[in-house]
């Protein structure tokens, strides 16, 4: 009796997919959530003040240097690579014609450029920023390096966000006699901003989870950057360094707990300013 | 009086391959309002739109002949921008920004390099009043244009057009999207605007076109095929498809 009714309810229709697909995102959430749980249950315990001391040594292997060039590498990073994303993204939505063979090659190469490896970015970077460009091992190196890696993210996530803006905009705007610039920048930009700082979000974690192109190009001193030119580890190559050496596994789990915070405050920041603007674009009231 | 506002000569248009624009010879009388009727694809609005050069958007459009604004060759050395501030438009589907309803109206003025917070409100509070809509409006200029209702928008629109002092407006269907309520207001507007304005307006609604314009031009298949007073358009028109045409036996 009770079998049968299993049975029935399996050949129900619409069971099999619906279990499948609520399968796949309860097994997502729960990957996800053992990971988190893991890293605070490894890394807090062993979270103490010696490990924020300014001055790194091998006695208190401190993440704080690590932090600031993080923080540093992020932002000097997006600065160069947000605007010239977004600008080769208005360029191959409003300036660009349709099927040209400019802008599939520019297409070609972003695609490309995405499905690069990081550690492919990290030897170009050692060769061509480091050695040709004599930056030597330096947070800027590094920061191009990463710039590169970031560039088809933004570009692509903006073009699609400039796509979805009505062309009613593009034309009320164009029929007031404004500008091809100021519509770009005033009735086109504006809406898409949620789109850009969704990108953003996915490069700064990319940015902050980077070791191997880092490692090349902006090395692993453990200091924090006196200038664009020091070398300097972020995080995620203090990680690498620190669990490579075998002997600080504790301190590497609490640094995992800093790091997974710190990308969770930048996401937040992020989130909240996509959120206000989308209120300030798309209000009711 | 009978000032030619805009003359079009000799004009052919061509989308890609299709033959949009056939010949068309018109004037376009000053302060008057010209509508445009004709069934779907006739290309009424095509017309309109290359008043303005919005047209231009539309990639392989191509458009030879002669139209002028006060004499001056719209598609000769005339900039683009000062002939879309002088021939303004109200579209289809309203089309406000998602921004503010001052913003909305302050838009056009801005981008024309006026800045001053008193200059701008005098500009929005004159706009809404143009587009008799000041009373509406003037408690919710801070909210979010997005949030009006299709008529209202449309208003707003008409308004935002106004701010940047036109000399010619063109309405592409600016009631088709709305209901009847706020389609009786935005005609009662147009019928108030011809003081200042040139109007033409593009209609697929004959009793609109009957009741608001002085003029009214016949087009099928990218022909003009009539042009004369409304009243004689309606009552005696010349051309035997014009009175299959308003007469209903197709479009």
């Amino acid at each position: 009796m009770k079998k049968t009714s299993v049975v029935r309810k399996i050949f129900k229709p619409g069971f099999l997919p619906r279990f499948f697909v609520k399968g796949g995102a309860l097994i997502t959430l729960a990957v996800i959530l053992t990971i988190v749980i893991y890293i605070l249950v490894n890394g807090i315990p062993n979270l103490n003040s010696k490990l924020f001391a300014w001055e790194y040594n091998s006695e208190n292997v401190s993440m704080m240097p690590a932090i600031v060039n993080t923080v540093a590498m992020v932002v000097v990073t997006l600065l160069m690579s947000v605007p010239i994303g977004i600008g080769a993204a208005v360029y191959m939505v409003e300036y660009v014609k349709k099927g040209s063979k400019l802008a599939k090659i520019i297409k070609l190469a972003t695609q490309t450029l995405a499905g690069v490896p990081s550690i492919v970015y990290g030897l170009f970077g050692a060769l061509f920023f480091v050695k040709y460009l004599s930056l030597q091992l330096s947070i800027l190196s590094g920061c191009l390096t990463l710039g590169i890696m970031i560039l088809p993210i933004v570009m692509e996530t903006t073009e699609e966000a400039l796509r979805m803006v009505p062309v009613s905009y593009k034309e009320g705007s164009l029929a007031l006699g404004a500008t091809r610039v100021q519509t770009i920048f005033k009735v086109m930009l504006r809406p898409a901003t949620p789109g850009i700082l969704s990108a953003v979000i996915i490069a700064v974690g990319r940015i902050v989870g980077e070791s191997a192109a880092l490692v090349f190009t902006a090395g692993t001193i453990a200091k924090p950057m006196a200038s664009m030119l020091n070398s300097g580890r972020s995080l995620s190559v203090h990680m690498y360094v620190l669990s490579g050496e075998g002997l600080y596994i504790k301190q590497t789990y609490a640094t995992a707990t800093v790091l997974m915070l710190l990308v969770l405050i930048l996401n937040g920041i992020s989130s909240l300013i996509a959120r206000k603007l989308e209120k300030n674009t798309t209000t009711e009231e | 009086m009978a000032n030619n506002k805009i003359t079009i000569k000799d004009t052919e248009l061509y989308y890609s391959d299709f033959h949009a624009l056939k010949n068309i010879n018109m004037d376009i009388v000053e302060n008057e309002i010209t509508a445009f009727i004709g069934p779907s694809g006739c290309g009424k609005s095509t017309l309109l739109k290359s008043l303005n050069r919005m047209n231009d958007l539309v990639e392989g459009c191509k458009i030879t002949g002669d139209i002028r604004l006060d004499g001056e060759d719209i598609y000769g050395d005339m900039d683009i921008n000062m002939l879309r501030k002088r021939v303004g438009m109200v579209f289809q589907r309203p089309n406000p920004f998602p921004m503010s309803v001052y913003d909305n109206i302050a838009y056009g003025p801005r981008t024309h390099g006026i800045k001053s917070r008193i200059a701008l409100d005098e500009i929005v509070e004159n706009s809404l009043r143009g587009a008799a809509a000041w009373d509406d409006f003037k408690d919710r200029l801070k909210q979010s244009a997005l949030g009006l209702s299709g008529g209202q928008q449309q208003r707003l629109c008409i308004a935002r057009a106004i701010a940047v002092e036109p000399e010619v407006l063109l309405m592409d269907e600016p009631t088709s999207a709305l209901d009847p309520i706020s389609t009786g207001k935005i005609e009662e507007l147009v019928q108030e605007l011809k003081d200042k304005y040139t109007v033409v307006i593009v209609t697929h609604n004959m009793q609109q076109a009957a009741r608001i314009s002085d003029v009214t031009a016949f087009f099928l298949l990218g022909e003009l095929i009539e042009k004369g007073k409304t009243d004689q358009i309606f009552s005696v028109p010349q051309d035997k498809r014009t009175e299959d045409y308003i007469t209903g036996r197709f479009g």
